[in-house]
């Protein structure tokens, strides 16, 4: 299979995209892209394992090396891994959602799915990409979409989000680069994360260069305290680009973290593990308490969404290969749950005018479908067993607990005890809005049409998949954990 | 005598142009558009020439220089003059004066040649004020505008200022060194105190024309002031131009003193970029705007400059290529818009995609260029710049112009902000741009993404120096 169509593919999509005439054919053109990026990422899936059970033992898979810029030492690079394989299907699932969600967007829209495809690009691009240069180079291009997805199409104080998301996420990037070039500098000048992660970087330069580069990526994923970016921007966002950013954008963060920052530089992950581990579990616990007090739907999924990646790192940050594993698991977990979470937020938003929890009630009479939805993404939120967001936070929980250490088992408990906080206002956000009498206004509201009834079952068959029977998540994921577990264990 | 031909090629083909024009001015009745056209297809065919026949030699007992390097940067300039002779078509149709109006620009631009070519402090000298003088008169070329007899008046004051610095530390060189050749200068150069004293004069006059910290105040007046052509003429070719020569001769004419500037680079990179990045922030007018955003530009070809190496020549001169593409753009759809509505405020920017969807795609990719965001070229440049720079080991010079570069993000996304998201009653009308305006902008946005993506530009450029 070769990787390079996964960069080619949207790209064409989105060049198809701009030669349409009408609204109707850009989104059709859209759903085609969308479908086929579906399909491809199944192909890669399946040709993945075949590989893999065929005894191909090559770290990574479906390599391609191309010369891009050789006198810096900088090549097209692609290969996957198990990790990026699963972040790959999670990619392919929100976008088609988000394309199918977006089906009534009439302002600009062959502009909007023109940005939405080029979001998807990025986010592909960097999952399969084996240098760093390139992962940098489509780590940035998801910028730009990002903030004029929530800067023309968003709603509220929409220019300010978009300001401020930009500028986080340039930061976080800017810290990268720095980070980047450390690395390059005293890694013999090579980008190529392979060469990088053979060669022993000088425990000096991992003690600078890891904090600018976890952080750094940090940010993108919400680390506590650059997290203020979340909550701003994902209220503000268009549907669709609430879905992208919690789903895919937010996991970039999370996959650099763990290839780039941890993979390359053991000895720093090593040393500041303590730090991450406090920073996540302050992210936990304040997500979950700060979104008690929210009243408005989207605000609530974004702070839990600051709280759900808390453990993204926290499983990081525990270095061994089940948090590993977890903390994988629970970025396409919380991926797939979160695109729901938002499409379902915007599908009543576009019923009922309202955000509002309180000004909200009995929708489940009226809107059978949307409510039930809400229901099982609320469940998988709250960790029910049988859905996704069980089988991620348990894996975390379960490598945290292996370490014998107080300080790690108090941080293990005090991020469990999240769960309970995440139930309450799960419960309460749900119940107040799907239950109850049906409030005054809301009689003549109709249920979900084919296209979100689409979206909301692929996002539900995804998150169901992995809730059932999460062997196969598990043992596409583990392998990778493992190479990068390996080399933080050896002692220097 | 063939070789004074083949070597002087772009000088003297240039020297043909401004000749012809004068005869075509003095002997014919052309009208403009025509005068226009003509001069456009010359200036077109001197760009295609200047890409063949090109030799490398001394001239003039080493007072004149040419490289593939050198012939390189020339046609980069040549490639920003074709463009500017497309990109303001508008403006030029209805100014008077046509044909003098591009006798100055290409004898500035014949001045920038021998400057790039130059082997010796005295010829250095001579092209710099060939170079300068021109501009000046072009700056003054609205001329029923007070503001811009103003900024030729202050870009004449401030020139002659640099000029007779540049001056008395040339004589001090020749005083503690007792020559004043390119080629004999190295050998001299010990790094004493009087020296020293010489160099920095020398520096200042660069900085100067560079418009560096300190030494910018100028700038944003005569942008302002001059009409948008000769503002990107100023800000992209005569910028490029000195930038060239300011970097040869800082590798290869002081290369002995490099302990002592590599700490003024240094210093002086972070001010220009701090500086103008926090003046942008706050100006209204889009060409103080890009004035300020080009100091800033500055700022970041110094810390390419102050890295030293073949890596630092190479990204040099590729940001500038890419530098020229995204800043003509940026002030070709500026002068479009100026040219038909006079507005050149960003808040009379609001709402400006519902009425001219392309030229807010321009400039929202020049914008990003600029900014260094992917997939502009303009990314690669700047990367390659802080590479280049980093290659120091001064990560904390790097970590503040990675700051910078937030900085910088954050306004030119005002200006999106403006064209995209906020709302106008009375957008400004849709703007009718000429065909040859274009044409260019359509280069330009071309130039903005391949030059980037495909590598052997780069390569290429690496190659020569």
């Amino acid at each position: 299979m070769n990787l390079s169509l996964l960069i080619l593919l949207p790209l064409l999509t989105a060049i198809a995209i701009l030669l349409m005439r009408n609204a109707t054919q850009v989104k059709w053109v859209s759903l085609a892209g969308a479908t086929a990026q579906f399909i491809l990422a199944f192909v890669l899936f399946f040709a993945f394992r075949n590989e893999r059970a065929s005894g191909n033992p090559a770290q990574m898979l479906f390599e391609l090396q191309y010369n891009w810029f050789p006198s810096w030492g900088i090549s097209f690079h692609l290969g996957v891994d198990g990790i990026s394989v699963a972040m790959i299907l999670l990619t392919a699932f929100v976008v088609i959602a988000g394309v199918l969600v977006s089906w009534n967007v009439t302002k600009m829209t062959k502009e909007f799915y023109f940005l939405l495809i080029l979001l998807s690009l990025g986010a592909y691009g960097f999952f399969i990409s084996l240098d760093l240069f390139i992962l940098f180079f489509f780590l940035e291009i998801a910028v730009i979409p990002k903030y004029l997805l929530i800067g023309i199409w968003g709603s509220g104080k929409k220019e300010y989000s978009a300001n401020k998301l930009a500028l986080m996420l340039m930061g976080g990037s800017a810290l990268v680069l720095v980070g980047l070039l450390g690395i390059y500098f005293s890694g013999g000048r090579s980008f190529d994360l392979l060469k990088l992660s053979q060669l022993d970087i000088p425990v000096q330069t991992q003690m600078i260069c890891f904090p600018l580069l976890f952080v750094g990526f940090g940010v993108f994923t919400a680390l506590f305290p650059f997290h203020t970016w979340v909550p701003d921007g994902h209220s503000s966002a268009p549907t669709a680009g609430s879905m992208f950013l919690a789903g895919i954008s937010m996991k970039l963060g999370g996959y650099g973290c763990l290839r780039v920052a941890t993979y390359i530089m053991p000895e720093g992950a090593r040393e500041y593990a303590t730090i991450i581990i406090v920073l996540s579990v302050i992210a936990i616990l304040y997500g979950a308490f700060a979104t008690m007090m929210q009243k408005d739907l989207k605000y609530i999924n974004a702070y839990s969404s600051v709280s759900h990646c808390g453990f993204v790192l926290l499983g990081i940050g525990m270095l061994t290969k089940t948090s590993m594993t977890g903390a994988v698991m629970q970025m396409v977990s919380h991926g797939l749950m979160t695109a729901l979470f938002f499409a379902v937020i915007g599908m009543i938003y576009e019923r009922t005018h309202t955000r509002q929890v309180s000004e909200m009630g009995g929708l489940l009479k009226r809107m059978p479908f949307i409510g039930s939805v809400l229901f099982i993404v609320g469940l998988c939120s709250l960790g029910l067993p049988g859905l996704s967001g069980f089988v991620a936070e348990m894996t975390v929980f379960m490598g945290s607990w292996e370490h014998p250490d107080t300080f790690r088992r108090v941080a293990t408990v005090l991020a469990c005890l999240s769960i309970v906080v995440t139930a309450v206002y799960i419960l309460r956000a749900v119940a107040k809005t799907a239950m109850g009498p049906l409030k005054e206004g809301f009689q003549n509201i109709s249920d979900a049409g084919w296209n979100e009834k689409l979206a909301a079952l692929i996002l539900i068959a995804g998150i169901i998949a992995i809730g059932v029977a999460p062997f196969w998540l598990n043992d596409l994921v583990s392998p990778g954990a493992e190479i990068i577990m390996k080399k933080i264990a050896i002692p220097k | 005598m063939n070789e004074f031909f083949i070597l002087m090629k772009h000088e003297l083909i240039i020297t043909f142009i401004i000749f012809l024009l004068l005869f075509i001015k003095i002997g014919t009745d052309l009208k403009n558009e025509v005068m226009l056209l003509v001069i456009q297809v010359l200036l077109l065919l001197n760009l295609i020439v200047g890409f063949f026949f090109n030799q490398e030699g001394v001239l003039f007992d080493g007072m004149y220089q040419t490289t593939a390097m050198i012939a390189l940067q020339k046609n980069i300039l040549n490639l920003g003059v074709y463009l500017i002779s497309l990109l303001f078509t508008g403006w030029f149709k209805k100014t008077e004066h046509l044909p003098e109006f591009f006798m100055l620009l290409l004898s500035a631009l014949l001045g920038m040649f021998f400057l790039i070519s130059s082997g010796n402090l005295l010829m250095f000298f001579l092209s710099l004020e060939l170079a300068t003088i021109p501009v000046a008169a072009m700056a003054n070329f609205d001329l029923e505008k007070k503001r811009s007899s103003e900024a030729a008046m202050k870009m004449i004051l401030t020139s002659a200022f640099s000029s007779g610095i540049l001056l008395f530390g040339i004589s001090l060189i020749y005083g503690a060194t007792g020559t004043i050749s390119f080629a004999e200068l190295p050998q001299h150069l010990d790094g004493s105190p009087l020296q020293v004293l010489a160099f920095v004069f020398l520096f200042t006059a660069f900085a100067f024309k560079l418009s560096i910290v300190p030494f910018h105040l100028w700038t944003a007046d005569v942008y302002e002031g001059s009409p948008i052509a000769v503002t990107s003429f100023l800000s992209v070719i005569s910028k490029g131009a000195v930038a060239f020569i300011f970097m040869s001769a800082l590798y290869k004419v002081f290369q002995p003193m490099n302990a002592v500037w590599y700490n003024m680079v240094l210093i002086l990179s972070i001010t220009t970029m701090i500086i103008g990045n926090l003046f942008a922030l706050r100006q209204q007018n889009i060409k103080r705007f890009l004035a300020f955003s080009s100091i800033a530009q500055v700022g970041f070809i110094l810390v390419g400059i102050s890295s030293n190496s073949i890596e630092g020549t190479s990204s040099v001169v590729y940001f500038i290529l890419i530098y020229v593409f995204s800043n003509l753009a940026a002030f070709g759809v500026a002068a479009a818009i100026s040219s038909q509505t006079g507005k050149e405020t960003i808040d009379d920017y609001k709402g400006l995609y519902q009425t001219n969807p392309f030229l807010c795609w321009v400039l929202a990719l020049a914008l990003f260029s600029l900014a260094g965001i992917p997939p502009t070229a303009g990314f690669f440049g700047k990367l390659f710049l802080l590479t280049a720079g980093a290659a120091k080991g001064s990560y904390l010079f790097i970590g503040v112009a990675a700051l910078n570069m937030i900085i910088s993000l954050f306004y030119y996304l005002r200006v999106v902000r403006a064209m995209f998201m906020e709302k106008n009653e009375h957008p400004i009308e849709k703007i009718n741009v000429h065909f040859s305006e274009k044409f260019a902008l359509i280069i330009c946005c071309a130039g903005i993404v391949l030059v980037g993506l495909l590598s052997w530009i780069y390569d290429y450029i690496r190659s020569l120096s």
